[in-house]
């Protein structure tokens, strides 16, 4: 089936840019719909052409990217890294081909599919296929031009690919913008820095390359000699140098963004500093971003690094001038280890200018001193600082605190600060004049370290794992010279110490095997440079950091205030004040039983100083209605008046109610006493209105009261729970089968205790299913059955004046036999029962002995007398019919 | 605090001329519910574990030795990225009260949180002493606000319990010094106490959703041993869920995804994000928890 969007897709026009325009103007008209069916298309595919191009008679493997659409766009050459492919930045040129780039990648000589030698970036050789990689970029329809055979294009590229840029840039002049990444200005420079051969990392090289016979005859001779040697000659310098982009700084004149590695022991931040040097002397806009990572490992930033990159090339190739192309200056910082996943947490920081890497700073004074220390023979064993290839992940951990670093004793000179009065973040270079001299007219090799050490002394980090190398000729001696050492971003803690260290030998590098001994002097304070204007950024927290808790605010809020009922509590009627209840048609529908009534249009009305006995069988409503009435559940319809007062949930008025309602209800933790205090003190009332000794000589607990509730009795509970609703002395008094559990005196006591009560003109509502329980203590009934009221009035009036007395006979009573009966001095009436087994007597002024002796004589086959109520019969039968 | 209602003491409160004596903004003081809450057994239990602990932790370390031997100066440093506070459990008061939190924060100072958040209104359901209370009156809001406030109290009185007792327990058998941090740094003493509390308010503040989810549950059932053991439970499936590292960034909206984020706290630049994240969600799911039992309660028939 065609979708709406694919219909809509057919119809437009193919162009990315007017798509972007109809896309926009789509988003505009119909809102949100088709912006999304847009988004979800996403970037356009990306095409993508192999092909080898032949140059100068040598194979060059190349993959040529772009998105569908005919439009002119700027072009992108990506170099790879030393020992890679063209293959290694297939991701990255179809990210910048959907981004609306013809991509070009292509296996420099000697790697991948590509043929030939290694020439390390010969201008002849490497960095003329890149000038016709250009020429053929020339050719494409779709690329645009800045003049005939002028492509628009950018180069970019990691290490190798990140040289090969600068130096395109620097022979070819059609190059419009760079961003090389971690690599070198000067390869003779950061193979021999300061004359000492970087020998662990030019072995990788080589091998990396596929081994000596790969490259170009003259380097790897050039590599063996040195190697051999352990120092560097002149010509090695000058074959380097005359490779590296330096041999050309004056003619690179693009936008140039340069990201170098803090982590990176092969090409470090010098050579970057160098380039901006260079390039931004010819006038051209740089920027300098120091990544994380670098040769050593540790962090890349892909991503950012990526969409940087994008962005430079946007602004420059593609002229879009508002695209940010960031800040002059920018270094990744290591905040610290993000705790949910034990990876590090970086966040950058920036500033407006590059601070270079001698900028201002402060001097931090060291111990003096002289100090002197062995070159081991043999240069064994050797301090460890970086580790190529395994050190990365080690030197990113340095900022916090963690790192493998070694120096042999006796093989190190140690100068040390006083602990900084302030932390110290040092971005860039410290220098330190030092007076070195070596035995026995030698050179002196050493390599110069900042050690951060920890307050106590105990450990000490060595920020990226970086060290200096530094050779001291015989000339230089004894006398200050100013050594730099390593370029860093780090921060030194308040409290913390600088180590300044020269140890006599490094893994990584070759030193002198001849035994010497060095002697070095402190000539001044370690001058480190600060860069104050780079400020680290806040760590960015993700909006939904913000969104969601004031988004569940408002949700929450929604919730609270929805959930008022609507109606408001009706106004008290004056009529009622002196009313302790009314209901009015009363109504109660559990939500789990829908068509069954717990309580059906109830109305009843209780006076003052009445003791009403709510009776009923179980079921009947009577506690359901008693919850209505203490708030706790609400009903359908109807309405609870106390004293005048609708009774809501937490109605004050329920303050004048006093309840026990099915059962006791206390912390079985506390004593009775602490019980009774704190419910007290819950109700919120003054504690001189509690009346709590009368209650509790009600209840009669005695020294019980100090127990725990929890050891108390079934009765126990009982009497302390109706203490407890007697407490404050309530104008109502509700209790619901107060006798239950309690033994006959006790249930007689609380008999006497309701009438007592009601009878200082309050009023006490008692629940029952037992007729015989509410019938000697109450003035009033009401009776209930299956939710109903089934009567309502004074016990008297239901059970009808006089005594009537049920016999009970073993035969049927014939209608003159109970003329008879009726007509006995003392008897007001006798009437036979419906089943005729049995006579319904009132006594007039006879006493039952007397009708037994009468009925006796009469004959009457007398098997039970006993007393007989009206109401006791109605309640048997509305049980039996309820039963049947 | 984040509880989502206005105290009602908060409002002026005219008496009650149907009611004499009776001010609906004096029922159920915190005073008298934390009386009401203190005596109880589960209280002085979990008390007693917490302050416990640490001792028992001293032992274990006397028997096991020091959890890792110390290598001196020079130049030597641990190597891997996790931090492990146990390495260092021994050094200080300080180290040891921060091991003693970074073992009991996944689990055992969850049950606390959960046992008074969610006990409070289900065990009075279920002892019949709510029905009480509400017929008192204790306004419905009125008696939740106070039982939350306790319970939070009680909660944060036990998760600062224990890096107090730890601290004290700490200093008598390892002496006070500062706090040396995993990573190789260390705190000075005086730097310590205000990165532990920010450690413990983090803790509690994380907490909260355990603490809404478990006072929800209470107002809804009888059973305080289902409330508890609910909250308890979806702390576990939270952390299961957290394990699956396939979710990806949806677990950041886990909150159990940050429940160590307080460690930040003990690297030597204290780091917020992962706290000011945890917190967010923590908060966001406790305001909807405790409108919901708010909500619900306030219009609940109550049948215990």
């Amino acid at each position: 089936m065609e979708t709406p969007t694919a219909r809509w897709r057919r119809l437009l026009p193919r162009t990315p840019g007017r798509w972007a325009a109809v896309g926009a103007a789509l988003a505009v008209l119909v809102g949100g719909g088709t912006w999304t069916a847009v988004a979800d298309d996403g970037k356009p595919a990306v095409q993508r052409e192999d092909r080898i191009l032949r140059m100068d008679g040598v194979p060059i493997d190349t993959s040529y990217f772009r998105a569908e659409g005919s439009g002119k766009r700027p072009a992108v050459l990506i170099g790879h890294g030393f020992g890679g492919s063209k293959n290694d930045v297939r991701a990255q040129a179809e990210k910048l081909a959907a981004d609306g780039y013809a991509v070009l990648t292509w296996s420099a000589r000697g790697f991948g599919e590509s043929g030939g030698e290694i020439s390390l970036n010969d201008p002849d050789h490497e960095v003329k296929d890149v000038s016709r990689l250009i020429d053929w970029l020339a050719t494409r329809p779709e690329v645009e031009l800045d003049g005939k055979g002028d492509p628009r294009v950018g180069l970019t590229g990691a290490s190798y690919g990140g040289a090969v840029s600068l130096l395109a840039a620097g022979h070819d002049e059609r190059v419009d913008a760079i961003a090389p990444v971690i690599t070198y200005w000067n390869l003779a420079d950061a193979l021999f820095p300061d004359g000492v051969f970087k020998k662990l990392w030019a072995g990788i090289f080589i091998t990396t390359g596929g081994g000596c016979e790969k490259f170009e005859k003259r380097l790897c001779a050039m590599y063996e000699r040195v190697a051999i040697s352990g120092k560097p000659d002149a010509e090695a310098v000058d074959l380097l140098t005359e490779r590296s982009p330096s041999a050309v700084a004056d003619r690179i004149k693009v936008p140039s963004l340069l990201l170098q590695g803090q982590s990176d022991s092969l090409f470090p931040l010098g050579q970057a500093d160098a380039m901006q040097k260079a390039i931004s002397a010819n006038g051209a806009p740089v920027s300098v971003d120091w990544i994380s990572g670098g040769h050593d490992g540790g962090d890349n930033e892909t991503g950012r690094v990526e969409s940087r990159v994008g962005s430079w090339f946007d602004r420059y190739l593609k002229k879009d001038t508002g695209t940010d192309t960031g800040p002059a200056f920018r270094v990744t910082r290591t905040g610290g280890v993000d705790s949910t996943d034990g990876a590090a947490l970086l966040r950058g920081a920036s500033g407006d200018t590059y601070p270079g890497l001698r900028g201002d700073g402060r001097d931090i004074a060291l111990d003096g001193g002289t100090e002197t220390f062995r070159n081991p023979a043999g240069s064994a064993p050797p301090a460890i600082s970086a580790v190529p290839g395994v050190g990365g992940s080690l030197a990113q951990l340095s900022s916090l605190g963690v790192g493998l670093s070694l120096d042999f004793p006796g093989q190190f000179a140690r100068f040390e600060s006083a602990p900084l009065d302030t932390s110290v973040r040092v971005t860039g270079t410290p220098t330190v004049r030092v007076n070195v001299t070596a035995s026995g007219g030698r050179d002196a090799v050493i390599f110069g370290k900042v050690y951060d050490v920890s307050p106590d002394g105990r450990q000490q980090v060595l920020p990226h794992q970086l060290v200096a190398p530094h050779r001291v000729t015989p000339d230089q001696q004894g006398r200050p010279v100013e050594l730099a050492l390593p370029a860093v971003d780090h921060e030194f803690d308040a409290g913390h110490r600088m180590r300044l260290v020269f140890s006599a030998t490094d893994l990584g590098y070759a030193s002198p095997a001849e035994p010497a001994t060095y002697t070095v002097t402190a000539d001044g304070p370690l001058t480190v440079p600060t860069a104050p204007d780079v400020t680290t950024a806040a760590a960015p927290l993700p909006r939904w950091t913000w969104g969601l808790p004031a988004a569940a605010l408002v949700v929450a809020a929604g919730l609270l205030l929805t959930a008022r009922r609507r109606t408001a509590t009706p106004a008290p009627d004056p009529a009622l004040t002196d009313v302790p209840l009314q209901i009015t048609g009363l109504s109660k529908k559990y939500a789990k039983a829908v068509d069954r009534y717990a309580v059906r249009e109830l109305s009843f009305r209780v006076e003052k100083g009445q003791v009403l006995g709510l009776l009923g069988p179980n079921g009947a409503g009577k506690t359901t209605t008693l919850r209505m009435l203490m708030g706790l559940i609400t009903p359908d319809e109807g309405e609870i008046r106390v004293f005048g007062q609708a009774i809501r949930p937490g109605a004050p008025v329920l303050s004048r109610v006093g309840a026990f309602v099915e059962g006791a209800g206390f912390l079985p933790h506390l004593s009775g006493r602490a019980n009774l205090d704190l419910y007290w003190q819950a109700t919120g009332r003054p504690a001189e209105d509690a009346h709590i000794e009368e209650a509790l000589e009600i209840a009669g607990l005695g020294d019980a009261l100090a127990r725990a509730v929890r050891t108390y009795s079934q009765g126990m509970r009982q009497r302390l729970a109706i203490a407890q609703a007697m407490l404050g002395m309530p104008d109502l008094l509700i209790l619901d089968e107060p006798t239950n559990g309690l033994d006959p005196p006790q249930i007689r006591e609380m008999r006497d205790v309701m009438i007592r009560y009601a009878a200082g003109g309050r009023t006490v509502i008692v629940s029952s299913h037992l007729l015989s329980e509410v019938e000697q203590s109450c003035t009033h009934l009401v009776v209930m059955d299956r939710g109903r009221l089934v009567q309502a009035g004074p016990v008297a009036e239901i059970t009808g004046s006089g005594d009537m007395i049920l016999v009970t006979t073993a035969d049927e009573v014939s209608e003159p036999l109970a003329e008879k009966v009726a007509a006995l001095p003392g008897i007001g009436s006798a009437v036979r029962t419906d089943d005729g087994r049995g006579l319904l007597v009132r006594l007039d002024g006879a006493t039952t002995s007397r009708l037994v002796a009468e009925l006796v004589r009469l004959d009457v086959p007398v098997t039970g007398v006993g007393p007989h109520r009206r109401l006791e019969d109605a309640f048997l039968t509305l049980i039996s019919s309820g039963a049947a | 605090m984040s509880a989502p209602v206005q105290p009602p003491e908060a409002r002026v409160e005219p008496g009650h001329p149907e009611a004499p004596g009776y001010r609906a903004g004096r029922t159920l003081p915190l005073r008298v519910e934390a009386m009401r809450q203190l005596r109880r057994r589960r209280t002085l239990l979990m008390g007693g574990i917490l302050a416990a602990l640490p001792f028992i932790l001293i032992i274990a370390f006397a028997i096991g030795g020091t959890p890792d031997g110390e290598d001196g100066g020079g130049g030597g440093g641990r190597g891997g990225g996790r931090i492990n506070l146990m390495d260092v459990a021994t050094e200080s008061a300080a180290n040891f009260a921060a091991t003693s939190l970074f073992v009991s924060a996944g689990f055992l100072l969850v049950v606390p949180v959960a046992l008074f958040c969610g006990d409070t209104v289900a065990s009075e359901a279920s002892w019949s002493s709510l029905r009480y209370l509400l017929a008192a009156p204790v306004p419905r809001v009125r008696l939740l606000w106070s039982k939350l406030v306790v319970a939070l109290g009680f909660s944060l009185a036990a998760m600062v319990l224990l890096p107090v007792v730890a601290l004290a327990a700490g200093t008598a058998a390892y002496g006070w010094g500062p706090l040396k941090l995993p990573t190789g740094g260390a705190l000075s003493a005086g730097e310590t106490v205000p990165r532990l509390a920010i450690v413990v308010a983090f803790i509690f503040v994380s907490q909260l959703v355990t603490a809404g989810l478990a006072f929800w549950l209470s107002t809804k059932t009888d059973a305080p041993l289902g409330a508890v053991g609910g909250a308890v439970g979806l702390t576990i499936v939270g952390n299961v869920l957290d394990a699956v590292t396939a979710l990806g960034s949806w677990r950041d909206f886990l909150p159990a995804h940050w429940q160590f984020a307080w460690a930040d706290a003990l690297q030597p630049q204290l780091e917020w994000g992962g706290m000011i994240k945890g917190t967010a969600v923590s908060v966001t799911y406790a305001l909807i928890l405790f409108a919901l039992a708010f909500r619900g309660f306030s219009r609940k028939d109550i049948v215990s």
